[in-house]
């Protein structure tokens, strides 16, 4: 089973060269790019299924024994994120497929998308898999590397504009992350990170602080926590929509798992936790005042999705087995419906031929399916019950109800805040784009604007916006009414789907999700099987229970009962 | 385990030549602000190893005298990953100034190149190279005008 590991990374890899040695050929380069993903997404399940009940599986690649070699490793967490990554990116593709097909790849002019898109997702795995702080840098580079080539897709001048932004400011990241492994390597001797758990733990406290707070700025940029968003509602809106919707989907939540994997493996005694609460407030607030404020739906969605990260920190700063668990859950709705929408908006856009809701209208009446694939998500971002948004959501509070401080209470009260803000914002897209009458949008003077002020305060908006969106893509409507290609309707719609059955069997998921969650507060169990692969990996890693038994650790177990005591 | 003074000073300079030039606007500043950042980081990761002996090859140095491969090899790596983006800035660079450049009858001939190339096959290599636009002076002109490019 082990030696399924590397195949998420290796399939579409291979297949990346595969698809870069036939350009031209797009056939044979589409059912290339499917076929991996396809085969990515059984090897993750696979994964998924063996790691939840045989327990964490890890791997020493080219058989050098872990602190030596490069492990790597999947447990709970690395399996649902592998899986929910592969669900993404297949269907994505899939919406891209119907997009180039029918454009006459307006949007995608060069045969190098295909294998960008596939080393895209081998980097997302490699993050995923990576059990080596170092490894994990590496996976880093490779998926920013290709992000930095799908962001600026065409090369046409808003798109270098703002992918010159993002480009910038990753890199910053990227090199703070590097520094940040040598002062750690300096400090430890070692990047493996079930070597780290031990070491860094015998550490100074000033030594561990710095430490800590060095990798959380390089992950907080790539996670676009508060201060450090900035850049992503600049830069995602203006890539092609399904790019938009993958990065929406993925990019951040890399770093969110990264944050997830330090804060745990690295630092479970970390002393930032309550700065994390803090920032989760402020990103949740910053975050999602900004999305009330937009009239574009794509910068309006990228707000929401830095807004949404908050409760993804907020988890994390709890720093308890339900707070992980309940982050876990949420980071695989978060995925989904967030590409959902980013998808949905690339069928408005399409139909449309904006996404301004300066422009916008009518959408109910041209096509009532884009409003129902628009409608379902828009509901599940929002945390309406029964759907998976609110299930997340209620997890959250659950767990921070259960550990009943003061901070965790006035999250619980910003985070409900937010969701309600939340389903403004988009309700205010349903009512605009698909409630308002096609002629009102056009500011038709023998039509009453249905809403007098909001319309009246819109058209007087009107030119200043145009004026402030120029960069943004379309703000001058394209072609209206096209004919929508079945596969992004169809692609848009199984996203939907899997949001719905997330919903459906929450239940299970989110039982899995805490056994991810009560995973991660226990490091020195993923420890030993990495770094005693003789007990445990070859045997299916054995079950984390006796393990906890027969601790004899003293450090480990002394550090454990720290934890409980805090 | 001597750390020594002048490779510190040297990342220490480094660090603060490439932390200004990456805060230029010129993207081509920013460019070598980020090579000189990213090779003082190399050099970090140098130093991190702590130890300076020779070469650590098995049978040809005494274990006692080696230096600690590992960080060498994260530098490769790092050298790597800072080659690829560098090149890949390069062409940003050159892309950011020739839209720059275009004044509005340039814009629309390139336009209709686009269109044209959105049919053909992997023709961006291509047109770089027709062209022969990596001629020198076109690639100095970006230091100039880099108050406009973004």
């Amino acid at each position: 089973m082990n030696a399924l590991i590397p195949l998420v990374v290796l399939i579409p890899l291979g297949c990346a060269a595969l698809t870069l040695a036939l350009p031209g050929r797009r056939r044979a380069q589409q059912t290339i790019t499917v076929g991996a993903l396809i085969a990515m997404l059984a090897v993750s399940l696979v994964l998924m299924w063996a790691v939840d009940t045989e327990g964490p599986l890890v791997m020493q690649v080219g058989g050098w024994a872990a602190p030596y070699g490069i492990s790597l490793v999947v447990d709970r967490l690395s399996a649902l994120m592998l899986v929910v990554s592969a669900i993404v990116l297949l269907a994505v593709l899939l919406f891209s497929l119907g997009q180039g097909l029918a454009d006459g790849d307006e949007d995608t002019p060069v045969s190098i998308y295909y294998p960008t898109y596939l080393v895209l997702g081998a980097g997302v795995c490699n993050a995923f898999i990576a059990g080596d702080l170092f490894n994990l840098y590496v996976g880093f580079e490779i998926l920013l590397v290709a992000s930095y080539v799908l962001i600026t897709l065409g090369g046409t001048a808003p798109r270098m504009r703002a992918g010159v932004t993002y480009v910038v400011v990753s890199l910053v990241s990227s090199i703070l992350f590097l520094a940040g492994i040598g002062v750690i390597y300096a400090a430890t001797g070692t990047v493996n990170l079930a070597q780290l758990t031990i070491r860094i733990a015998e550490l100074p406290s000033e030594v561990q602080l710095i430490l800590n707070l060095l990798l959380l700025v390089a992950f907080g940029i790539k996670a676009a926590i508060f201060p450090l968003a900035f850049w992503l509602p600049d830069s995602y809106p203006t890539a092609p929509a399904p790019v938009t919707a993958v990065f929406a989907g993925l990019l951040t939540k890399v770093g969110v798992y990264a944050i997830i994997r330090s804060q745990t493996q690295l630092f479970p005694q970390s002393s930032v936790d309550n700065l994390l609460l803090v920032i989760a407030a402020l990103t949740l607030i910053v975050g999602i005042l900004g999305a009330v404020s937009q009239l574009d739906i794509k910068r309006m969605l990228s707000f929401t999705l830095i807004s949404h990260i908050g409760y993804m920190i907020f988890g994390i700063g709890m720093a308890t087995a339900a707070g992980f668990g309940a982050t876990i859950f949420y980071i695989a709705h978060h995925i989904i419906v967030q590409t959902t929408l980013f998808l949905a908006v690339g069928l408005i856009e399409r139909q449309g031929g904006s996404t301004s809701l300066t422009s916008l209208g009518g959408l109910m009446r041209a096509s009532p399916v884009i409003a129902v694939l628009f409608f379902i998500p828009m509901l599940n971002l929002g945390g309406i019950p029964p759907f998976s948004g609110f299930i997340g959501k209620l997890g959250l509070f659950e767990a921070g109800a259960e550990l009943a401080t003061t901070g965790t209470y006035w999250l619980i009260g910003v985070g409900a805040l937010v969701s309600l803000l939340t389903l403004y914002a988009l309700a205010r897209v349903w009512s605009l784009a698909f409630w308002r009458t096609r002629a009102a949008a056009l500011g038709d003077v023998s039509v009453t604007p249905p809403s007098t002020t909001e319309g009246l305060v819109l058209r007087d908006r009107e030119d200043a916006l145009l004026e402030r969106l120029h960069d943004a893509p379309d703000a001058i409507p394209r072609q209206e009414q096209r004919q929508i290609p079945t596969l992004m309707v169809g692609a848009t719609a199984g996203m939907v789907t899997v949001s719905v059955v997330l919903t459906l069997f929450a239940g299970p998921l989110f039982a899995y999700s805490e056994r991810a969650g009560e995973m991660l507060t226990e490091p020195a169990q993923i420890a030993r099987l990495v770094l005693e692969p003789d007990e445990d990996s070859q045997l299916g890693g054995g079950s984390g229970r006796t393990f906890l038994e027969s601790d004899e650790d003293a450090g480990i177990q002394q550090r454990e009962e720290v934890d409980d005591g805090s | 385990m001597t750390m020594p003074l002048v490779l510190v000073i040297v990342m220490v300079v480094m660090y603060a030549g490439g932390v200004y030039l990456l805060l230029d606007r010129s993207l081509t500043r920013v460019l070598l602000g980020f090579l000189l950042v990213g090779n003082a980081t190399n050099l970090l990761l140098f130093l991190a190893s702590g130890s300076f002996g020779r070469a650590p090859i098995v049978g040809t140095t005494d274990p006692e005298d080696m230096s600690d491969p590992l960080p060498q090899a994260l530098i490769l790596t790092a050298i790597v990953i800072t080659f690829g983006v560098s090149a890949f800035i390069l062409a940003l660079i050159y892309r950011s100034w020739r839209l720059s450049r275009q004044d509005e009858e340039d814009s629309v001939r390139i336009e209709e190149q686009e269109l044209g190339l959105a049919d053909a096959v992997d023709l961006t290599t291509e047109e770089v190279t027709d062209e022969g636009l990596a001629g020198t002076q076109e690639f100095q002109e970006p230091m100039r005008d880099g108050g406009d490019e973004r």
